[in-house]
Order: structure tokens, then C-alpha cells, then sequence
């Protein structure tokens, strides 16, 4: 399985993503910003960091990049392109998923490790994965999720919403949510399911001396989706 | 404008200081000239008060590659790798603008050792606030905080560790000490000398403004009413750029175009020149026409004095300049020859097509001022002696509550989680435990790092101070199974123009040589800040210690979070009750006098390498060490961690209970091992002649420290946890 990690300028845990999926099988390429094309990839990652400094809104720069053109051609098309954290917030600026993701609600970045809750299984990300409640890290400062009543109703009527915020039992209620986002949302799909962007970052989860396992059980869920 | 004494003056400069100038010139010097030497004599750059004490300072050992001297230290952990690393501060900036100020010295700390061609792989820092009532900390710790993560985060360099501390004596006067540790291959590291004449001079990085111009001068006085006038002299961070400029000067350094790379810190262009030619013997030519600027109609003097951030100087190999400038260009920054290497010895600037300054260099820096200021030897002061009444009358978990709560023993999680601690996919230690350990990537080896300070110790007894920090940075690395390999240290201090502050300094320098010595725990790198003060007020004596520490297989990292049930807890190193100086001398007694614990280094070297070898053996479960709030306080964070309780054994001891508990004695660790390891634990400590006792068994749910005295791991945590957060949201 091949895939492509997009280096931005800014980009910090693009590493951390080409160690993740080379541990799980992919074949990673890193591909430069200012490419012009992609290479022939069964999956896309837009990686977590600063794309180019986020001064501007997060991720508003980076969704004009030269590669990102491609990028959106290729999930127009149906190919999986994922975005954590700051991959996140590029997606949002691209229109590929709705809604918007503001600062955290108490202005301050927070990392650390939280529980979220699989809401929809139906996709190449999550469809066999043999349980709903997963502990992911989140580094961030701008995760608090946001849209409009009438895009939310949108979203919710087409199962959109990936991961919920929660507890370790899979509770939902705003003392599990870190950020402040609507509904507790760490993650949505585009329409087509192709698209997810969310917040949290299992490439930081791979290996039991690390937060913790979890990630590992992701990743190694999703190559065999994707074969 | 011309120059006179007055100039000089307001320069910072002293009357003979001027004088000596103009003898070692043979005539005025003109504005640009007078800057020039402004900044380079001033106490921030040239260390012309501590200098003569820093040389007794042991730098030299098996395992080091570079001592100080460089822009950062470089130490040997084995298969051809090496640990680049250094401790700064950035105090002065901080407390006028506390997020630039931090943001910019966590920049500046990270410049210092990608500099050296290490990948920075992990941040620390040291930062110490006035009293929590004092109206300006609050403000102070969100600024420091948000700046340091603000930087940090955005560079994607995990902040692994760290410490912090409230005292009074920072009211006026707040402490940022930044820590990076990068890492390199043992034979790609670069250095600041220059080498071969007539080679390209490289300017490279953010464009020059007129930030920060003067600021290693002001960070060489005190503070007085005036603070807020001095904002124009904080530089103002850019991480993006800098982020940039590591990924460019990294992918530089892979080749072999650099002869010499220096970052321009403090005093900008001025130092990074003048440096880099008299390590080598050269002479430096510059045209500052060619210095890429950001503002307009920038003058000679403004362009040498800049302290604008993320800018480097490299000495390239001729022929290279294409290739180099192709990688910046890649990075969308600045690239400019700007000069060349002579052999004048001189720095020679030239603006307009005409000679602007002209220097010899040993005049700058061999000829710089060195001072043997006047000191007063400190005297240990008395014991105390408490009453057992005193004791008596108070409850052990009255007393536990507070010193748990109290701002400087509890959780620090409202800070550290607002940095970035796990980028980069290898932090196996997080923030809260003994030590920071990242693994060293794609391999087995760990790098655990601490950094440590006591001023309450340094400010009762200097010389006593200044080696129980060392011995405590030992003790943090050993806690977590790593092997001390060496230290950098921060001295932060008052006036050394005043007898007293001076003699705090000597002799904490001296306590940190003789312990670094005896524990063969090496200083490769450092930094003084002097005038820490405002008006006549100086801080307390603050030497912050960063130690490093190599564990050889990460499978064998320690944590301090209680692991099972039915466990014993040893203590190592005898509990003698030393109370004075102790945080509950202080919180609970209310008193502050008397002498900090002694300290033995025969025992921490003993105790220590006997808690290695147990670790090595695969004894110990879980392991801490006890300091600040002492033995119980130890315990509880061990509980807490590990969410599980502990039953004391009944014990015979001579001392009070609040002693026993409470008493900052040295030397000490709490280890959990498995009860049927225990007589080859004891075999082994008894053998190397270590006092150990048994503190009792690891049980659910409480502590229970006597038939009267229980108390639940929940409450425990509520004091613990709670405390400063609190602080913060009201």
C-alpha cells in the first residue's frame, strides 16, 4: 500500500506520520509542498505542525500551496486523504469537510492524552475495528470545532461526525471535552467518507513505551481496509 | 554623534572601562565603534566578573566531546552519537515582556545547539516566579508559559521537563531558564572557528530590524522604575523562521560547506563575528550594506547592535556559495555574502563605501575587563532547635495537606501541558516525573535530562547550596535508571558589584565544582546572569543545574507511580531530621533561618550507583527521589502516581514523627521492589555499606500512616493536583 505524507515548511510531525505508517506496512513517500503532483498514493496524509507559521488563521496558507491543488483533486476522485491536527485545520480552509476549528476554549494549547468514541464505522478508516472507544493524544492550541446550526444538522444527517470527545467509558458530555468543540467533535468525514480530519494523533500512539497502543491498532486496521 | 565619557556611560560602560578603550585604541572611538565595544564588554557577554571563578569549574571527563567555550557542550553516549546541550536565561526580557521574553529564549537556547549540527530532540526549562500573592505572578507565569510553548511547540521539539519555584525575592525580578539538548553524529559537529582567509562571510536567517538593540546591555543592570521604558530593547520571536533556518542549516551541515557557523544571540552580528575570527586568529571584513534589513535607512551602529532573532552567520568554503544559497532559497529565507575572513585581525565594517569601524579583535575580547570583585565568605549559620512541643501539636495530615498544596510541591500539570511533550514520537517519560527521557531515535538508548535549582539552600549556605544542586540533578537522572554523564548550569545572582550577591556566587561555584567533581559529573556548557535586582533587592543565589543522563536500554527506564500491590517500599540514605531550611521550616513553622542539609558526597555517590546497579539487576519496580517536602511527600507522589496506597511499618525511630516525615536530608531514595527480592536488595545495599530500612507495603486505595492516621489516595490527589490550577482560574 502506497502512501504520501505532504510536507509543509512547517510541518513537525511529519516524521512521526512516515515512522507510523513504515511501521504498519505503508509504502510512505514525503512529498514537498511546493510539488506539483502527486505520486500514485492508496492514501494521503496532511501531517500535524505550523504549515507555514499559522500567523494568518491555521491552515489558511497551506490550503492555497502549490500540492494541495492535487491533493483536493485526488479526494474529489475518492482517493482516502486524512489530516490530524494541523492536517485538520488545512482541510477545514479547503472546504473539503465543513465547519471551522477556533482556539481552544480556555486559550491555551493543551497535549495530552483523551478518549474518543467512534461514531461511524461505515468507512475505509474504521470499519473493522473491534471497539469504539479509543485513547488518542491531542497537541493542540486551535481544536475547538465549530460550525453553523444548519451545516451541523447537515453533518449529523449525513453520519459525518467520525470521533466524539469522551471519557473511558465512552461517556459524551462537555467535562470530557478539552476544547470546547460543538457536540464534542474530534473528528468528521467529508459527504463521500473519503476525507477525515480530526484533531487527535494516533501516530503518537504506536508503541507501548510511548502514551500508549492505540494508534497502533488504527493504523494496522486501516492498511488492511485499504488492501 | 560624537563620543565622549558621557556616551560611554549611558552606554553602561564604567569611566576606566572608556578609558581603557580609547588606550587600547590610541584615539575615540567613534558611535559605532563605542557600541561595538558596549557590547561586548558588557557582563552578559563578556563574563568579566565571573570569568576567574568559572576557570575552577571541572569541564573535562571521559565521555566529553566539547566543554564551554562553544555555543553549547557536546558529550559522547556511545555508537558514534553525541548529545549537544545547554542551559540560558533569558531573565531580564522575561519580566518586562514575559511571553517574547521566554518565546525568544527558548529560540535562542535552540539556535545554540542546532548551531552545532544536532537536531535539538528535547527542551527543559527552569522558571521561578515571585510569591503567588504578589499581583504581577500571575500574569508573569501565563506570559512565560505561553511563550515558551508558543516557541517550543511550534518547532515541534518536545518540552520533556522542567521545574518551577515561587519565592518573594523574585517579586521584582522573574527567572527563564531554557534547556535544549539536540542530537548529532560524533563526527558532524560544528564549531565557531574560523579558518582560511579571504572566505565567504554568510549571512543567513530573518532579515535585521531594530529590535532588541542593547538588550545584552540591559540584561547586564538592574531593574529600577523605569522597567517599562526598556521594552524596545525585548526581541520579538518568529518560530516559523526559525523552524526554517534548523531544517536549512541542517541540510547545509549534511555536506561539507561550512568551515565556522555561529547564531547571532546576544550583542547579534557584533559577537557572532568577532567570535568566530579571534577563535581563529583572523581578521573580518564586513559591508553592511549587504546585511539583509527590515527596516529602512538602518544605521551601522543599529545593524551591528540588532538582536533580531533566528539569524546565523556562516564562514563558507569557497566555491560553496551556489549550493548554499539554493538550500535557503529552498527555505524562503535570506542569503547574503556579506564579508570576508582577512588577516588584519581586525573587524573592519564598511557602509557606504566608506570605513565605518575598525577594530583589532584581541582588543574586544582577550582585552576585555576581567574583575576580581570584592566577595564575603558566607558563614554556616546556627541549628535550630524546635521544641518537641512544637511537633507535637501539630497533625501529620494538617501538615501533609499544605506542604502538598503549597505552589511549590504540587502538580505542575497546568503548565507542562501546555507544552508540547510528545512530538516526535520517542518522549517515554513525560513531564512530572524525576527526570524527562526521550528515546534517542531508531535505537535502544534513552536520554534522561533534570534540571534542578535550591535557592533557599544557596541563600542559607552557599557552598552547600551549590552541591546539593548537583547532587540533586544526580539523583533525578539515577532516579529513572540513567547514568549522570555531565551538567550545564544557569547561575542566576544579584549585583556582583555587591560583596554579598558575589560571595553567594563564588561560593555556589565552588559547591557545584567540588560536587561535579567528586561525582565525575562534568560542567560542559553554561551561562551567568548577574543583576538579577531591582533597585538594592537582589534575588536569592539561583544556580540552575541541567544534568544528562544516558540510559543504555530504554526497556530499563524507571518511574516513580507505584506499580503492585504487596510491594515494599525501601528507603535509602539515612533520615537524620534536618528540618531547617526545609520547605516545612519555612510554610509550617514560619522559620527561615538556620543551615540547609548537609551534604555528604561519598553517600550520594554511593547511594546512587547502589540504586544503579539494583536497576541494572531488574529489582527495582519503582523509584524516587526525596527532596523538597521530604520523605512523606515522596511517598504521596508515588501514590498518586501510581493511584495506589501504602501501610507504614511501625518503625523505632529516635526522631519525631514530623522529623521523619519532613526533614530534607540528602542522599535519599525510595525504591519499590518485590518482597521476595528483598534479601538480595539488602544483600546487595549492605555490601556496598548503603543505610536502608524498610518504610513499608504497598496496599489499595490509602495511606495509613499509624492505627489513628489514615488518609485516602483521593484526598491525596485533591491537594496534590488541584492546587495550582486553581491558582491559575481565579
Amino acid at each position: 500500500m502506497k502512501s504520501s505524507v505532504i510536507t509543509f515548511p512547517g510541518s513537525n510531525c511529519d516524521r512521526d506520520m512516515d515512522v507510523a505508517l513504515k511501521k504498519f506496512g505503508f509504502k510512505n513517500k514525503m512529498i514537498w509542498h511546493n510539488d506539483n503532483e502527486l505520486p500514485k498514493s492508496d492514501l494521503v496524509v496532511l501531517p500535524g505542525g505550523f504549515s507555514y507559521g499559522d500567523y494568518l488563521r491555521c491552515g489558511s496558507m497551506a490550503s492555497k500551496s502549490k500540492i494541495m491543488q492535487s491533493v483536493i483533486n485526488f479526494a474529489k476522485s475518492g482517493g482516502l486523504v486524512m489530516g490530524i491536527c494541523n492536517g485538520f485545520q488545512i482541510l477545514v480552509e479547503t472546504g473539503l469537510v465543513p465547519g471551522a476549528l477556533l482556539r481552544n476554549r480556555y486559550l491555551e494549547f493543551i497535549c495530552k492524552n483523551v478518549f474518543v468514541k467512534l461514531n461511524n464505522k461505515d468507512n475505509s478508516y474504521f470499519k473493522n475495528l473491534d471497539k469504539n472507544i479509543f485513547e488518542f493524544h491531542i497537541a493542540h492550541n486551535e481544536g475547538n470545532y465549530f460550525c453553523t446550526k444548519d451545516q451541523l444538522k447537515e453533518i449529523e444527517d449525513n453520519d459525518q461526525i467520525a470521533i466524539f470527545y469522551c471519557n473511558d467509558n465512552g461517556q459524551i458530555n462537555d467535562k470530557f471535552n478539552p476544547n470546547g468543540s460543538i457536540k464534542n467533535i474530534a473528528g468528521i468525514f467529508n459527504k463521500e467518507k473519503n476525507v477525515l480530519g480530526m484533531m487527535p494523533h494516533p501516530e503518537r500512539m504506536i508503541d507501548q513505551s510511548l502514551s500508549g497502543e492505540d494508534g497502533s491498532l488504527f493504523f494496522k486496521n486501516l492498511i488492511n481496509n485499504i488492501k | 554623534m560624537l563620543v565622549n565619557e558621557k556616551v560611554a556611560l549611558e552606554h553602561g560602560l564604567k569611566s576606566e572601562e572608556y578609558k581603557k578603550i580609547c588606550d587600547l585604541l590610541k584615539r575615540t572611538p567613534n558611535i559605532t565603534e563605542l557600541g561595538i565595544f558596549s557590547a561586548m564588554w558588557n557582563e552578559h557577554c563578556s563574563y568579566k566578573s565571573s570569568r576567574l571563578h568559572l576557570k575552577k569549574l571541572p569541564t573535562k571527563g571521559k565521555k566529553v566531546i566539547q566543554g564551554p567555550g562553544e555555543n553549547a557542550g557536546v558529550i559522547d553516549i556511545e555508537d558514534g552519537d553525541a548529545i549537544v546541550f545547554k542551559i540560558e536565561s533569558h531573565n531580564h526580557p522575561s519580566f518586562i515582556e514575559p511571553y517574547q521574553g521566554a518565546a525568544t529564549g527558548v529560540g535562542g537556547i535552540m539556535r545554540d545547539v542546532f548551531t552545532m549540527g544536532a537536531r535539538p530532540i528535547a527542551n527543559l526549562n527552569s522558571i521561578h516566579f515571585g510569591s503567588p500573592q504578589h499581583k504581577k505572578t500571575k500574569n508573569l507565569l501565563r506570559g512565560v508559559v505561553h511563550g515558551i510553548g508558543g516557541y517550543g511547540n511550534c518547532m515541534g521539539v518536545p518540552t520533556i521537563a522542567g521545574q518551577t519555584s515561587f519565592d518573594s525575592s523574585y517579586n521584582g525580578n522573574i527567572l527563564v531558564n531554557a534547556m535544549t539538548l539536540g542530537l548529532a553524529k560524533k563526527n558532524k559537529i560544528f564549531y565557531s572557528k574560523a579558518a582560511g582567509l579571504n572566505k565567504p562571510v554568510i549571512y543567513v536567517g530573518s532579515k535585521t530590524g531594530r529590535d532588541g538593540i542593547h538588550g545584552a546591555s540591559m540584561a547586564s543592570a538592574s531593574f529600577d522604575d523605569k522597567i517599562e521604558e526598556k521594552k524596545p530593547t525585548v526581541q520579538v520571536g518568529d518560530p516559523f523562521t526559525e523552524k526554517l533556518l534548523l531544517e536549512a542549516c541542517l541540510e547545509l551541515m549534511s555536506g561539507d560547506s561550512i568551515i565556522a557557523i555561529q547564531d547571532m544571540g546576544a550583542a547579534g552580528l557584533t559577537s557572532s563575528s568577532i567570535e568566530m575570527a579571534s577563535k581563529g586568529n583572523l581578521g573580518i571584513e564586513i559591508n553592511l550594506n549587504k546585511v539583509p534589513c527590515r527596516e529602512a535607512k538602518m544605521t551601522p551602529y543599529e545593524i551591528m547592535l540588532s538582536e533580531s532573532q533566528e539569524r546565523m552567520l556562516i564562514i563558507l568554503e569557497n566555491g560553496k556559495e551556489e549550493l548554499a544559497k539554493k538550500i535557503f532559497d529552498k527555505w524562503n529565507l535570506d542569503f547574503a555574502i556579506i564579508g570576508r575572513t582577512t588577516n588584519t585581525k581586525n573587524i573592519e565594517l564598511f557602509f557606504d563605501d566608506k570605513q565605518v569601524a575598525n577594530i583589532p579583535i584581541n582588543t574586544l575580547v582577550e582585552n576585555s575587563p576581567m574583575y576580581d570583585r570584592k566577595w564575603k565568605k558566607a558563614k554556616l549559620p546556627k541549628k535550630n532547635k524546635i521544641k518537641n512541643d512544637v511537633f507535637n501539636n501539630l497533625k501529620i495530615k494538617d501538615v501533609l495537606k499544605k506542604i502538598l498544596s503549597n505552589h511549590n510541591v504540587c502538580s505542575k500539570e497546568w503548565i507542562w501541558q501546555q507544552y508540547d511533550h510528545t512530538v516526535m514520537g520517542d518522549t517515554i517519560q513525560k513531564p512530572g516525573g524525576d527526570s524527562g527521557v526521550v528515546r534517542v531515535h531508531g535505537t535502544k538508548k534513552a536520554i534522561a535530562a533534570s534540571v534542578d535549582s535550591s535557592a533557599v539552600y544557596c541563600w542559607a549556605h552557599p557552598l552547600t547550596g551549590g552541591k546539593q544542586v548537583v547532587a540533586e540533578s544526580w539523583r533525578n537522572l539515577i532516579s529513572v535508571g540513567a547514568i549522570p554523564v555531565a551538567i550545564t548550569n544557569c547561575l542566576n545572582f544579584g549585583s556582583p558589584e555587591n560583596e554579598d550577591n558575589m560571595g553567594e556566587f563564588v561560593e555556589c561555584v565552588q559547591g557545584i565544582g567540588e560536587a561535579s567533581k567528586y561525582l565525575d559529573f562534568p560542567v560542559v556548557s553554561g551561562n551567568v546572569s548577574f543583576y538579577n535586582q531591582t533597585k538594592e533587592v537582589g534575588i536569592k543565589p539561583t544556580p540552575s543545574i541541567g544534568g544528562v543522563g544516558l540510559i543504555k536500554d530504554y526497556k530499563k527506564m524507571v518511574t516513580m507511580n507505584f506499580k503492585e500491590i504487596n510491594n515494599l517500599v525501601l528507603v535509602i540514605g539515612k533520615t537524620e531530621g534536618h528540618i531547617d531550611q526545609s520547605l516545612f521550616a519555612r510554610a509550617i513553622l514560619n522559620e527561615k533561618n538556620g543551615p540547609p542539609p548537609e551534604v555528604n558526597l561519598f553517600n550520594e555517590k554511593n547511594n546512587g550507583q547502589s540504586l544503579l546497579n539494583l536497576i541494572d539487576k531488574n529489582f527495582i519496580k519503582s523509584a524516587h527521589d526525596i527532596s523538597l517536602g521530604g520523605l512523606i511527600t515522596a511517598v504521596s507522589k508515588m501514590c498518586i502516581m501510581g493511584n495506589k496506597g501504602i501501610q507504614f511499618k511501625k518503625t523505632k525511630n529516635l526522631i519525631n514523627k514530623i522529623e521523619y516525615f519532613f526533614s530534607e536530608d540528602q542522599g535519599r531514595y525510595l525504591i519499590e521492589i518485590n518482597s521476595k527480592d528483598l534479601a538480595n536488595v539488602s544483600k546487595i545495599l549492605d555490601k556496598n555499606s548503603v543505610y536502608h530500612e524498610e518504610l513499608g507495603i504497598i496496599i489499595d486505595g490509602e495511606m495509613i500512616i499509624d492505627d489513628k492516621t489514615k488518609v485516602t489516595i483521593d484526598e491525596l490527589k485533591s491537594y496534590y493536583t488541584n492546587a495550582l490550577k486553581e491558582y491559575m482560574s481565579t
